[in-house]
């Protein structure tokens, strides 16, 4: 009993101790590292691309963007990355403000809609994402218009959500730019009176929709497109619905990227060619198509299905300013949201 | 030959130690069974590994001191006084309070089931009770979930959690049955009790730190995790701490709480070692050891198959038929099986990595936690265990401060993804590896020592062997849930290396379900080979 114990526990050992060879013999360094909060599946065909225009290797580090942000952050000036992908405006919002980003050439920066880029001039945004109610035709045939609407008791228990969610929390954020701290209190206090329910991700609530267990519910437009791709679209019965007239529920958010500091030169400058790699028409079109979401520069149209970008009535709001997502955290946190 | 009247003659044949009890004055007999004297000192060739492995597993602890108190004690108080960090504490102990219990039912019964009894094919029940370990906890949330979406909250957290932790009882305490004295329970059915009784006085108190060792797991699992809670929308603590890295993007709050998580893990560890008491849990008789003749189950034997098949069923068969709905409903199933078995190769070779250092730095602190009493030994436990609760997001970023601080030319390279095992799951190899030394008892080793053998010979020619079972389920274990580990893989691993787990992540977050699924049914499957090693080491 002894003998093969103390030799698979060497044998383990041994492996251990190979492995770090393993990792040694890489190939060629990479001229670029990214760390990306957006799918492997997603941007993982564009990396490929990228990789033939730098003419260089790209090494890319997929997480989450909140955690990797938050890695960013302990690495500090030792990082390895040159670039940064994040998922929503936040995290890079979060970087900028503890100057973390490098600052971008205006030749970059005018390539996307100042509403769509920091304005500190050291983040773009590659993509949009609209804020949209989701609604199940049979239990909720003509959805309202306003978010402020959700508070009547027509909606009572009927209305599906994500309070953990960093895009329920930056639309809440764009509220409290919008109407002021007062007015979001008052209507978040009122939806938590009218007994939502809450899920822990947008296809959640979009599945909660679809399968009737609450009638509307609050998410980004995009996962009723990923929805539909991946069961058929004359299979789910959810529908979406923009908001109209400037509402808050109808906010443009954007996934952006950022170049971070501590980088080398030669990094920079792949990291600056990677940033205008992803504002061409050859990745924003990859954006239409593969995730459903606005394009953003380069003149691309948005996927079919989709109304154009200039025909919805998103709210004002200058996307910088969702950065105080501390007041809105303590807010949710207040009101019994999280 | 020493004799058992002269205990403090063989304590000072030990060099680096001055007697423990004055010259011959008897020890207090209490305390010479099972562990050694207080005052006697662990070997140093023990204790320095064993303070090295303790060490490693502060590392979070130091860095959440300078994290959470960043921006000033008061700021960090604020944060802990909070009337909802005590709401999310409570919620979260009451989630440890409901599956523990369950566990122990679950894993001891099971144990017993599959090790004592002649049931039918027992040998493939103990592989298949071992499997819902692999399965990650937010699979098996999402599979309940589907199924009976009123789950949602307590009722389901606790279901799921429960149903994936068991092993967690079930393998130390099964290795703890295979390693007591039959005879003891000969004794006590000849003297008149029925099996029954005999399992309730004689055998259970036995099996009392392996499970004990297993339910602290458990707890510090339910603890820790992440996504079973969070799917089910159950608030605990863990939530607490991921929404403010998640929300707020801000590390001081999080490391405030996950402060106050350490401190609840202190507490349950000395609990769990005030239930050890202090008996003698190793064989003394003469000869070798010899299996247990098996129960005969009778007209049990139907129930008894029962209660395995609803176990597996519901457990390991639910979530892969759930795995199987993924596959038929999707359409994003482009799997390539060159991707597959690359990235299964890989995590073979990573856990594998994991639970040898894992065992390994475990070895020294659970023989002396094991074997010695007094303020050194249990700091060392309790070391080894304090960053058990914490999320693997808290221990993957206090790793990343530390490798880019102070061993930069390691940092994202694989042997630092090892480590980072070693941190998170040292406790499970060291509750496994406690329970089985101190089965074996401390008399052989000292007969060991009295024929010339250092205490490391001691150790290696006697203790160790005899431990061995115990010591190899813990290694299984590692290497199981060094396979699901999510967290710290994401930020650690060597860029572009992919594992199971982090495969089944980025589909299952690009909404492929289909495409995720083989990811997570290789999961489960693969985590059948140690317990399938384990078995065939038995026989």
């Amino acid at each position: 009993m002894r003998r093969p114990l103390a030799r698979s526990l060497t044998a383990l050992a041994a492996a251990t101790l190979l492995i770090p060879a393993l990792g040694a013999c890489s190939d060629e360094p990479a001229g670029l590292v990214i760390y990306s909060g957006r799918n492997e599946n997603l941007v993982g065909p564009l990396i490929e691309k990228l990789e033939d225009s730098l003419n260089t290797r790209v090494e890319v580090r997929y997480g989450d963007s909140a955690e990797l942000s938050a890695q960013l952050l302990e690495e500090g000036d030792e990082t390895e990355a040159g670039l940064f992908l994040s998922q929503d405006a936040g995290a890079l919002g979060a970087l900028s403000k503890e100057g973390r980003l490098a600052p971008l050439p205006s030749s970059t920066l005018d390539e996307v809609a100042p509403s769509h880029r920091s304005a500190a001039g050291d983040w773009v945004g590659v993509s949009g994402r609209v804020r949209v109610l989701a609604y199940n035709p049979d239990k909720a045939a003509t959805p309202p218009d306003s978010v402020h609407d959700l508070v009547k008791p027509e909606w009572k228990g009927k209305v599906g959500y994500a309070p953990t969610n960093a895009s329920f929390q930056a639309f809440v954020t764009g509220m409290r730019v919008l109407e002021g701290d007062d007015a979001t209190r008052t209507w978040l206090k009122g939806l938590k009176a009218n007994k939502p329910k809450a899920y822990e991700k947008n296809d959640e609530v979009l599945r909660a929709v679809d399968e009737g267990e609450v009638s509307l519910g609050l998410l980004n437009h995009y996962y009723w497109f990923a929805k539909a791709a991946e069961e058929g679209e004359d299979k789910i019965k959810a529908r979406i619905h923009f908001l109209p007239e400037g509402d808050p529920g109808g906010l443009v958010n954007v996934a952006g990227v950022g170049k971070l500091k501590g980088a080398d030169k030669k990094q920079s400058e792949y990291a600056q060619k990677a940033v205008d790699f992803l504002l061409s028409a050859e990745s924003q079109k990859h954006f239409a198509d593969e995730t459903k979401e606005y394009p953003l520069a380069a003149g691309v149209k948005a996927a079919n299905g989709l109304p154009p970008l200039d025909s919805l009535q998103p709210p004002k709001i200058d996307l910088g300013r969702l950065d105080s997502l501390k007041e809105t955290l303590a807010m949710l946190q207040d009101v019994g949201m999280v | 030959m020493p004799t058992p009247e002269t205990p403090a003659a063989q304590d000072s044949a030990a060099p680096s130690r001055g007697p423990a009890h004055p010259a011959g004055a008897p020890a207090p007999a209490g305390r010479r069974r099972g562990r050694r004297s207080a005052g006697a000192r662990p070997s140093p060739a023990l204790f320095v590994p064993a303070c090295a492995a303790a060490l490693l597993a502060v590392l979070p602890l130091l860095y959440l001191a300078v994290r959470a108190l960043e921006r000033g004690p008061a700021h960090a108080w604020d944060i802990v006084a909070d009337e909802r960090t005590a709401a999310l504490l409570g919620r979260s102990l009451a989630l440890t309070a409901a599956v523990v219990p369950a566990c122990l039912v679950l894993g001891v019964s099971l144990a017993w089931l599959t090790v004592r009894t002649a049931l039918p094919g027992a040998r493939a029940w103990s592989v298949l009770v071992t499997l819902p370990l692999a399965v990650p906890s937010y699979v098996a949330a999402f599979a309940w979930l589907s199924a009976a979406p009123g789950l949602a909250g307590f009722t389901g957290a606790a279901l799921a959690l429960t149903l994936v932790s068991f092993p967690y009882v079930y393998l130390p305490v099964s290795a703890a049955l295979r390693g007591t004295d039959p005879a003891q329970e000969e004794v006590s059915r000849s003297l008149g009790h029925g099996p029954l009784r005999t399992f309730l006085r004689v055998t259970l108190p036995q099996l009392r730190p392996a499970a004990a060792g297993g339910g602290l797991l458990v707890a510090l699992y339910v603890l820790s995790d992440f996504g079973a809670v969070s799917l089910m929308r159950y608030d605990t603590f863990t939530r607490g701490i991921y929404t403010s890295y998640r929300a707020s993007f801000d590390r001081t709050p999080a490391a405030a709480l996950s402060a106050v998580l350490v401190i609840m893990t202190v507490a349950l560890v000395a609990a769990e070692s005030r239930t050890r008491g202090r008996a003698r849990h190793s064989r003394t008789g003469r000869g070798t050891a010899r299996p247990a003749a098996p129960a005969v189950l009778g007209r049990l034997r139907l129930p008894a198959l029962a209660w395995c098949g609803t176990v597996v069923a519901v457990a390991v068969a639910f979530p892969l038929g759930t795995l199987g709905y993924w596959l038929a409903v999707g359409s994003s199933a482009t799997w390539d099986p060159t991707t597959l078995t690359d990235t299964a190769l890989t995590t073979l070779g990573v856990a594998a990595a994991g639970a040898a250092l894992t065992t390994l730095l475990a070895l020294p602190v659970g023989v002396i936690a094991a074997r010695h009493r007094g303020r050194a030994a249990h700091l060392l436990e309790q070391a080894a265990y304090a960053g058990h609760a914490l999320p693997g997001i808290t221990v993957a970023l206090s790793l990343v401060f530390f490798a880019v601080r102070y061993a930069r030319p390691l940092y994202q390279e694989l042997p630092l993804l090892v480590c980072a095992y070693a941190v998170l799951f040292l406790p499970v190899a060291v509750a496994a590896t406690r329970a089985a030394v101190v089965q074996a008892p401390p008399v052989l080793e000292d007969v060991a020592r009295s024929l010339g053998r250092s205490p490391l010979g001691a150790l290696r020619e006697v203790t160790v062997p005899l431990a061995a079972p115990g010591i190899a389920a813990g290694a299984a274990l590692t290497f199981v849930v060094c396979m699901k580990e999510l967290p710290a893989t994401l930020l650690l691993r060597p860029t572009g290396m992919d594992t199971l787990a982090t495969r089944l992540w980025t589909e299952t977050g690009a909404g492929s379900f289909a495409a995720a699924a083989p990811y997570a049914a290789a999961l489960i499957l693969l985590a059948a080979v140690p317990s399938y090693l384990l078995g065939r080491h038995r026989t």
